[in-house]
């Protein structure tokens, strides 16, 4: 089974090739660039550079797994957008996967609990806690990184590294959603009929219902 | 060369996929338009905002491609081309048209053009009334847009004589119908109401028509500012609105000044053909006036009808098809939206 996995939740847009051979996960090529506001330039010449660097083509994608946050909107969408249509395009199931979980399926298995951060943007962060086996146990959630209620001291993801001091974390590896961490994360679901590639935006649209009418002429 | 082109255009708060044929004679036939809208989700806000907006769009994006596919009786692979709106429009919303768009252009190996979305408003036009002139004028009115363009080659040469300076029309649509007590948006309840009233009972202002202004720019802020303050001076009178006369005399003064320019280009231009798109084209007030002093002074006048004349994806199927037509390049998958894109660039 061949996989094509996506995610636009972080600063990276990242696109790869994932080869299933029963409990065997191969990866067969992968193209990441880390550039926040490059995701709806990039990720589909991304996914076009992984499939070609393995050797075939999108029509012999079985199916893809996409990351769906949370994340910063705009980018995240980019990403989900590319997945839905390619999916619909190819006649190929896409599985959706929360970001924060795909990192987790690449935390080296230890013996402690941990955590998954990622930036949220304006001094938040997108946080899940999991238990040892990597099963998550909390999250995903937004919150300011002083609001952050946990005994864990271990957090992988990029917002481990830039809060690391703030939340007294030892940030470990890795920052971002891995090709194989995403296809780890969801092959559970491979072989049912996908869920709606819906985001995991947790923060509603900023706007505001206008208040009564201002009167433009004073007295 | 592409035969079926998809068009997909995601600017503002409508989903729009459309499927054309392009014929040998290079005329384009509209095989399906479908549109999937956000716009009551703004209703309660006044106005769009962008971030509802973009969610829309990402929800019924694959959706909307299907019911296209579905009306026209068509698979996806028979399509030869695809183009998407490039831009102007608000940034997120735009994005998630061109992701969408790439994929599906990477995944059925298909050329992709990144189009301008306000040479898609001139372009559908072609879909009901055939080809262009030669040379002719646009002007385009909605929400989002006030602009007289001249239309040299719908695929490849269109020049802005002016736009507004502030406010577009439909805005100010908007924000009258707001002072009066009318629903979001507020073009067709303004129109309704203006029937009934009488478009001389007020004098509001003509805006930037004095000699000194920009001959081809408009601005409609002192317009809207006008009537606010008339409609609270009667109320501090404790008398009751005429809401049928204000709409009525504020239509009649939009619809002045947007034909009186229109029609002042097309004689300095030399031109003999004036289309008229955008949301408010579907104005009665608008499209009346512009027969009446189109007829007078000898100038075609093209109006899509008000189906074509609202964001959709059939616009930018036709100027796709237009794009393909003329041979123009096309995009690399690696392009961005521009949310500010120029008119002069038709596509990208
Ligand atoms: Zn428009």
């Amino acid at each position: 089974m061949l996989v094509l996995a996506i995610d636009t939740s972080t600063p990276a847009v990242t696109a790869g090739l994932v080869a299933l051979d029963g409990d065997a996960l191969e990866s067969r090529g992968d193209r990441v660039t880390v550039d926040p506001r490059a995701h709806g330039e990039l990720i589909t010449p991304h996914a076009l550079e992984a499939v070609k660097a393995a050797g075939v083509t999108l029509r012999d994608l079985d199916a893809i797994v996409c990351g769906v946050g949370p994340g910063p909107f705009t980018g995240l969408r980019a990403g989900m957008a590319t997945a839905a249509s390619l999916a619909h395009a190819l006649g190929i199931p896409a599985y959706p996967v929360c970001s924060l979980d795909a990192i987790a399926a690449d935390v080296a298995p230890g013996e402690a609990p941990f955590l998954v951060l990622t930036d949220a943007r304006r001094r938040e962060v997108y946080w899940a806690a999991y238990a040892a086996d990597g099963a998550r146990t909390d999250g995903p959630n937004v919150e300011r990184p002083g609001d952050l209620k946990t005994t864990i001291k271990v957090a992988a993801g990029d917002g481990a590294l830039l809060y690391a001091d703030a939340l007294g974390v030892q940030p470990i590896e890795p920052r971002f959603p891995s090709p194989i961490g995403l296809v780890k994360a969801a092959r559970k679901d491979f072989g049912e009929e996908p869920a709606p590639l819906t985001p995991l935006y947790l923060r509603r649209p900023d706007a505001v219902e206008p208040a009564a009418r201002k009167k433009v002429t004073t007295s | 060369m592409p035969r079926i082109i998809m068009g997909i255009e995601s600017s503002c708060d409508e989903t729009g996929v459309g499927l054309v044929r392009l014929h040998d004679d290079d005329t384009v036939e509209l095989l399906a338009d479908e549109v999937a809208s956000s716009v009551d989700q703004h209703a309660r806000f006044g106005g769009v905002v962008p971030e509802v907006a973009s969610r829309a769009h990402l929800e019924a994006m694959v959706p909307t491609v299907e019911r296209a596919f579905d009306k026209a009786g068509l698979k996806l692979s028979d399509v030869d081309a695809i183009a998407v709106t490039a831009g102007p429009g608000l940034a997120g919303a735009l994005l998630v048209g061109v992701a969408a768009a790439k994929a599906y252009a990477a995944a059925l190996g298909i050329p992709l053009y990144g189009v301008n979305h306000l040479a898609g408003h001139i372009a559908v036009d072609t879909l009901q009334h055939g080809p262009l002139p030669e040379r002719c004028l646009a002007l385009l009115v909605s929400g989002g847009h006030t602009q007289l363009l001249l239309v040299d080659d719908i695929a490849s040469e269109i020049t802005e004589l002016g736009s507004t300076v502030d406010d577009a029309a439909g805005e100010a649509y908007d924000k009258v119908a707001r002072v009066l007590g009318l629903p979001y948006p507020g073009g067709p309840p303004i129109d309704k109401a203006a029937k009934n009233g009488d478009g001389a009972a007020i004098a509001f202002p003509r805006g930037m028509t004095g000699p000194r202004d920009a001959k081809f720019d408009f601005s409609f802020s002192g317009l809207k500012t006008a009537v606010a303050r008339w409609v609270e001076s009667a109320e501090r009178r404790g008398e009751d609105i005429p809401v049928d006369d204000v709409a009525a005399s504020f239509q009649e003064a939009v619809a002045d000044v947007l034909t009186m320019k229109a029609i002042r280009a097309a004689k300095e231009h030399g031109v003999d053909t004036l289309v008229i798109s955008g949301g408010v084209a579907a104005n009665s007030r608008l499209s009346e006036l512009a027969a009446e002093r189109c007829a007078e002074a000898g100038i075609t006048l093209r109006v899509p009808r008000p189906r074509l004349c609202t964001d959709n994806g059939a616009m930018i199927a036709a100027l796709g098809a237009h794009v393909v037509a003329a041979r123009r390049p096309q995009a690399s998958l690696d392009f961005s939206a521009n949310p500010a894109l120029p008119v002069q660039i038709v596509s990208i």
